[in-house]
Protein backbone atom coordinates (compact mmCIF):
# COMPACT_ATOMS: atom_id res chain seq x y z
CA UNK A 1 0.00 0.00 0.00
CA UNK A 2 1.56 3.48 -1.04
CA UNK A 3 1.69 6.06 1.69
CA UNK A 4 -1.26 8.57 1.51
CA UNK A 5 0.05 12.16 0.58
CA UNK A 6 -1.11 14.88 3.05
CA UNK A 7 -2.84 16.47 0.69
CA UNK A 8 -4.83 13.71 -0.29
CA UNK A 9 -5.41 13.12 2.95
CA UNK A 10 -6.70 16.70 3.95
CA UNK A 11 -8.90 16.95 0.56
CA UNK A 12 -10.77 13.85 1.06
CA UNK A 13 -11.71 14.73 4.88
CA UNK A 14 -12.43 18.26 4.05
CA UNK A 15 -15.00 16.62 1.17
CA UNK A 16 -16.84 14.43 4.19
CA UNK A 17 -16.61 16.89 6.69
CA UNK A 18 -18.35 19.30 3.97
CA UNK A 19 -21.29 17.03 3.55
CA UNK A 20 -21.34 16.20 7.26
CA UNK A 21 -21.38 19.79 7.99
CA UNK A 22 -24.92 20.09 5.82
CA UNK A 23 -26.59 17.18 8.36
CA UNK A 24 -26.94 20.89 10.12
CA UNK A 25 -29.76 21.51 8.32
CA UNK A 26 -31.82 18.94 9.28
CA UNK A 27 -32.70 20.96 12.50
CA UNK A 28 -33.72 24.12 9.83
CA UNK A 29 -36.28 21.80 7.96
CA UNK A 30 -38.00 20.07 11.37
CA UNK A 31 -38.29 24.03 12.41
CA UNK A 32 -39.49 25.54 8.92
CA UNK A 33 -41.68 22.64 8.80
CA UNK A 34 -43.71 23.65 11.83
CA UNK A 35 -43.65 27.01 10.96
CA UNK A 36 -45.28 26.34 8.19
CA UNK A 37 -47.96 23.70 9.98
CA UNK A 38 -48.34 26.59 12.35
CA UNK A 39 -49.21 29.30 9.93
CA UNK A 40 -51.57 26.93 8.07
CA UNK A 41 -53.68 26.38 11.23
CA UNK A 42 -53.91 29.79 11.39
CA UNK A 43 -54.89 30.28 7.93
CA UNK A 44 -57.52 27.74 8.66
CA UNK A 45 -58.65 29.80 11.91
CA UNK A 46 -58.32 33.16 10.57
CA UNK A 47 -58.13 33.21 6.46
CA UNK A 48 -59.00 37.01 6.36
CA UNK A 49 -55.65 37.31 8.05
CA UNK A 50 -53.90 35.17 5.11
CA UNK A 51 -51.65 38.15 3.96
CA UNK A 52 -50.62 39.31 7.36
CA UNK A 53 -49.67 35.19 8.00
CA UNK A 54 -47.66 34.56 5.21
CA UNK A 55 -45.47 37.67 5.34
CA UNK A 56 -44.42 36.85 9.45
CA UNK A 57 -44.19 33.02 8.19
CA UNK A 58 -41.57 34.22 5.29
CA UNK A 59 -39.59 36.68 8.00
CA UNK A 60 -39.51 33.77 10.19
CA UNK A 61 -38.46 31.06 7.75
CA UNK A 62 -35.69 33.44 6.83
CA UNK A 63 -34.11 34.01 9.98
CA UNK A 64 -34.95 30.04 10.77
CA UNK A 65 -32.78 29.22 7.66
CA UNK A 66 -29.72 31.54 9.00
CA UNK A 67 -28.01 28.53 10.90
CA UNK A 68 -28.54 25.61 7.69
CA UNK A 69 -26.83 28.94 5.89
CA UNK A 70 -23.66 28.94 8.11
CA UNK A 71 -23.97 24.87 7.55
CA UNK A 72 -23.47 25.90 3.62
CA UNK A 73 -21.39 28.08 3.65
CA UNK A 74 -18.85 26.20 5.92
CA UNK A 75 -19.74 23.68 3.27
CA UNK A 76 -18.27 25.48 0.30
CA UNK A 77 -15.57 26.85 2.52
CA UNK A 78 -14.42 23.30 3.41
CA UNK A 79 -14.57 22.27 -0.79
CA UNK A 80 -13.88 25.69 -2.93
CA UNK A 81 -11.28 27.82 -0.54
CA UNK A 82 -10.05 24.92 2.01
CA UNK A 83 -7.89 26.87 5.10
CA UNK A 84 -6.47 23.52 6.11
CA UNK A 85 -4.17 22.94 3.12
CA UNK A 86 -2.25 25.83 3.43
CA UNK A 87 -1.25 24.56 7.20
CA UNK A 88 0.65 21.79 5.52
CA UNK B 1 -17.33 24.78 -11.44
CA UNK B 2 -16.30 28.53 -11.23
CA UNK B 3 -16.84 29.31 -7.23
CA UNK B 4 -15.16 32.74 -7.27
CA UNK B 5 -15.60 35.22 -9.69
CA UNK B 6 -14.02 35.37 -12.84
CA UNK B 7 -11.39 38.45 -13.23
CA UNK B 8 -12.57 40.26 -16.93
CA UNK B 9 -9.68 43.08 -16.52
CA UNK B 10 -6.98 43.94 -13.96
CA UNK B 11 -7.38 48.38 -14.04
CA UNK B 12 -3.82 50.24 -13.21
CA UNK B 13 -4.07 52.55 -10.49
CA UNK B 14 -1.26 54.14 -9.17
CA UNK B 15 1.01 51.64 -9.74
CA UNK B 16 -0.83 48.79 -8.34
CA UNK B 17 -3.10 46.57 -10.08
CA UNK B 18 -6.33 46.52 -9.59
CA UNK B 19 -8.46 43.44 -10.48
CA UNK B 20 -12.47 43.55 -11.67
CA UNK B 21 -14.40 40.52 -10.92
CA UNK B 22 -17.43 39.88 -13.32
CA UNK B 23 -19.48 40.93 -10.36
CA UNK B 24 -18.37 44.64 -10.73
CA UNK B 25 -18.98 44.87 -14.58
CA UNK B 26 -21.95 43.05 -14.12
CA UNK B 27 -23.37 45.33 -10.89
CA UNK B 28 -22.30 48.53 -13.25
CA UNK B 29 -24.64 47.00 -15.88
CA UNK B 30 -27.57 46.40 -13.84
CA UNK B 31 -27.00 50.05 -11.94
CA UNK B 32 -26.51 51.71 -16.13
CA UNK B 33 -29.54 49.62 -16.88
CA UNK B 34 -31.70 50.87 -13.48
CA UNK B 35 -30.27 54.76 -14.06
CA UNK B 36 -31.52 54.29 -18.06
CA UNK B 37 -35.43 52.54 -16.69
CA UNK B 38 -35.24 55.44 -13.89
CA UNK B 39 -34.71 58.46 -16.55
CA UNK B 40 -37.64 56.94 -19.30
CA UNK B 41 -40.18 56.03 -16.53
CA UNK B 42 -39.72 59.46 -14.72
CA UNK B 43 -39.31 61.64 -17.81
CA UNK B 44 -42.50 63.22 -18.38
CA UNK B 45 -45.05 62.36 -15.31
CA UNK B 46 -48.57 63.66 -16.11
CA UNK B 47 -51.45 64.30 -14.13
CA UNK B 48 -53.73 61.48 -15.78
CA UNK B 49 -50.79 59.02 -15.65
CA UNK B 50 -50.93 56.37 -18.90
CA UNK B 51 -48.30 53.71 -20.28
CA UNK B 52 -45.07 53.07 -17.95
CA UNK B 53 -46.44 55.40 -15.77
CA UNK B 54 -49.20 53.15 -14.59
CA UNK B 55 -46.72 50.72 -13.79
CA UNK B 56 -44.15 52.73 -12.25
CA UNK B 57 -47.26 53.86 -9.89
CA UNK B 58 -48.54 50.68 -8.65
CA UNK B 59 -44.85 49.88 -7.85
CA UNK B 60 -44.51 52.92 -5.87
CA UNK B 61 -48.10 52.81 -3.77
CA UNK B 62 -46.69 49.02 -3.44
CA UNK B 63 -44.26 49.79 -1.80
CA UNK B 64 -45.42 52.52 0.50
CA UNK B 65 -48.32 50.20 1.26
CA UNK B 66 -46.11 47.55 2.47
CA UNK B 67 -43.53 50.14 4.46
CA UNK B 68 -46.66 51.58 6.01
CA UNK B 69 -47.81 48.01 7.16
CA UNK B 70 -44.45 47.04 8.55
CA UNK B 71 -43.01 50.20 9.86
CA UNK B 72 -46.17 52.71 11.10
CA UNK B 73 -47.29 56.04 9.77
CA UNK B 74 -44.42 58.55 8.79
CA UNK B 75 -41.91 56.03 7.27
CA UNK B 76 -42.30 57.63 3.67
CA UNK B 77 -38.93 58.50 3.93
CA UNK B 78 -37.30 54.99 3.29
CA UNK B 79 -39.24 54.57 0.44
CA UNK B 80 -36.15 55.36 -2.10
CA UNK B 81 -33.95 53.05 -0.10
CA UNK B 82 -35.92 50.63 -0.16
CA UNK B 83 -37.06 50.73 -3.73
CA UNK B 84 -33.66 50.92 -4.79
CA UNK B 85 -32.55 48.30 -2.72
CA UNK B 86 -35.68 46.30 -3.81
CA UNK B 87 -35.43 46.95 -7.83
CA UNK B 88 -31.28 46.37 -7.48
CA UNK B 89 -32.01 42.88 -6.00
CA UNK B 90 -34.64 41.82 -8.08
CA UNK B 91 -32.61 42.35 -11.44
CA UNK B 92 -29.39 41.21 -9.37
CA UNK B 93 -30.96 37.58 -8.41
CA UNK B 94 -32.37 37.62 -12.04
CA UNK B 95 -29.59 38.28 -14.04
CA UNK B 96 -28.36 34.39 -13.90
CA UNK B 97 -31.13 33.68 -16.00
CA UNK B 98 -29.43 35.94 -18.50
CA UNK B 99 -26.28 33.85 -18.43
CA UNK B 100 -24.50 36.74 -16.33
CA UNK B 101 -23.25 35.35 -12.87
CA UNK B 102 -25.48 37.14 -10.44
CA UNK B 103 -23.60 40.36 -8.46
CA UNK B 104 -25.42 38.93 -5.24
CA UNK B 105 -23.44 35.61 -5.46
CA UNK B 106 -20.21 37.11 -4.44
CA UNK B 107 -20.01 38.15 -0.62
CA UNK B 108 -18.48 41.57 -1.24
CA UNK B 109 -21.89 42.83 -2.86
CA UNK B 110 -24.03 41.18 -0.05
CA UNK B 111 -21.79 42.23 2.88
CA UNK B 112 -21.88 46.16 1.35
CA UNK B 113 -25.72 46.32 1.03
CA UNK B 114 -25.79 44.89 4.77
CA UNK B 115 -23.20 47.45 5.85
CA UNK B 116 -25.79 50.20 4.16
CA UNK B 117 -28.50 48.66 6.29
CA UNK B 118 -26.86 48.55 9.39
CA UNK B 119 -25.12 51.75 9.57
CA UNK B 120 -29.06 53.33 8.35
CA UNK B 121 -30.32 51.24 11.30
CA UNK B 122 -27.42 52.75 13.74
CA UNK B 123 -28.40 56.50 12.84
CA UNK B 124 -32.04 56.03 12.86
CA UNK B 125 -31.88 54.75 16.60
CA UNK B 126 -29.59 57.52 17.07
CA UNK B 127 -31.36 59.84 15.52
CA UNK B 128 -35.10 58.39 17.76
CA UNK B 129 -33.35 58.00 21.03
CA UNK B 130 -30.76 60.61 21.10
CA UNK B 131 -26.68 59.68 22.01
CA UNK B 132 -28.21 59.14 25.56
CA UNK B 133 -30.86 56.96 24.84
CA UNK B 134 -28.89 55.12 22.46
CA UNK B 135 -25.81 54.19 24.27
CA UNK B 136 -28.04 53.17 27.17
CA UNK B 137 -29.86 50.92 24.81
CA UNK B 138 -27.16 48.41 25.25
CA UNK B 139 -26.91 48.40 28.80
CA UNK B 140 -30.56 47.03 29.10
CA UNK B 141 -32.38 45.17 30.42
CA UNK B 142 -28.99 44.95 32.35
CA UNK B 143 -25.74 46.59 32.53
CA UNK B 144 -23.33 43.02 31.78
CA UNK B 145 -25.65 42.10 28.88
CA UNK B 146 -23.59 44.92 26.96
CA UNK B 147 -21.38 42.41 25.35
CA UNK B 148 -24.22 40.45 23.94
CA UNK B 149 -26.18 43.52 22.64
CA UNK B 150 -23.22 44.17 20.78
CA UNK B 151 -22.81 41.08 19.34
CA UNK B 152 -26.79 40.59 18.72
CA UNK B 153 -25.99 44.55 16.54
CA UNK B 154 -23.34 43.19 14.62
CA UNK B 155 -24.72 39.77 13.85
CA UNK B 156 -28.08 41.39 12.01
CA UNK B 157 -25.51 42.32 9.08
CA UNK B 158 -23.71 39.53 9.02
CA UNK B 159 -26.54 36.98 8.97
CA UNK B 160 -28.66 39.44 6.09
CA UNK B 161 -25.19 39.27 4.05
CA UNK B 162 -24.83 35.39 4.22
CA UNK B 163 -28.72 34.49 3.76
CA UNK B 164 -28.64 36.52 0.24
CA UNK B 165 -25.37 35.03 -0.35
CA UNK B 166 -25.94 31.64 0.67
CA UNK B 167 -28.84 31.51 -1.10
CA UNK B 168 -27.97 32.83 -4.31
CA UNK B 169 -24.23 31.11 -4.56
CA UNK B 170 -26.25 27.37 -3.39
CA UNK B 171 -28.77 27.64 -6.18
CA UNK B 172 -26.15 28.84 -9.00
CA UNK B 173 -23.78 25.77 -7.83
CA UNK B 174 -26.61 23.19 -7.49
CA UNK B 175 -27.56 24.67 -11.11
CA UNK B 176 -24.03 24.10 -12.40
CA UNK B 177 -23.98 20.50 -11.02
CA UNK B 178 -27.26 19.54 -12.85
CA UNK B 179 -26.15 21.35 -16.07
CA UNK B 180 -22.91 18.93 -15.71
CA UNK B 181 -25.54 15.98 -15.25
CA UNK B 182 -28.28 16.74 -17.67
CA UNK B 183 -27.50 19.16 -19.94
CA UNK B 184 -30.71 19.46 -21.77
CA UNK B 185 -34.35 20.15 -21.00
CA UNK B 186 -34.29 18.80 -17.49
CA UNK B 187 -32.82 22.39 -16.31
CA UNK B 188 -35.33 24.58 -17.81
CA UNK B 189 -37.98 23.89 -15.14
CA UNK B 190 -35.36 24.39 -12.42
CA UNK B 191 -34.56 27.31 -12.84
CA UNK B 192 -37.94 28.96 -11.86
CA UNK B 193 -37.42 27.52 -8.31
CA UNK B 194 -33.51 28.19 -8.24
CA UNK B 195 -33.06 31.48 -9.87
CA UNK B 196 -37.17 33.09 -10.37
CA UNK B 197 -38.60 32.27 -7.06
CA UNK B 198 -35.61 32.09 -4.67
CA UNK B 199 -34.60 35.44 -6.22
CA UNK B 200 -37.70 36.92 -5.66
CA UNK B 201 -38.05 35.24 -2.31
CA UNK B 202 -34.62 36.50 -1.25
CA UNK B 203 -35.12 40.46 -2.63
CA UNK B 204 -38.43 39.99 -0.52
CA UNK B 205 -36.99 38.65 2.57
CA UNK B 206 -33.95 41.30 2.34
CA UNK B 207 -36.51 44.40 2.04
CA UNK B 208 -38.44 43.26 4.97
CA UNK B 209 -35.46 42.80 7.26
CA UNK B 210 -33.73 45.86 6.40
CA UNK B 211 -37.42 47.27 7.59
CA UNK B 212 -38.03 45.40 10.28
CA UNK B 213 -34.20 45.88 11.64
CA UNK B 214 -34.86 49.94 10.99
CA UNK B 215 -38.41 49.71 12.72
CA UNK B 216 -36.75 47.79 15.50
CA UNK B 217 -33.84 49.96 16.00
CA UNK B 218 -36.43 53.45 16.66
CA UNK B 219 -38.16 51.94 19.56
Amino acid sequence: MSAIDGKALILALSALGAGLAMIGTLGTGIGQGIAAGKAAEAVARQPDAQNDIIRTLLLGDAIAETSAIYCLIIALILIFANPLVRLL
Amino acid sequence: MEFFPKVVFVFPLFGMNIPVTETVVVTWGIMAGLMIFGYVAGRNFEKIPRGLQNAVEILYEGLESLLKSTMGEGSEGFVPYIGTLAMFLFVANLIGLLTFRPPTADLSTTLALAGITFVLTQYEGLKRKGIVGYIRGFFEPLPFMAPLNIIGQIANPVSLAFRLFGNILGGMIIMNLIYSVVPVLIPAPLHFYFDVFAGILQTFIFIMLTMTFVASAAD
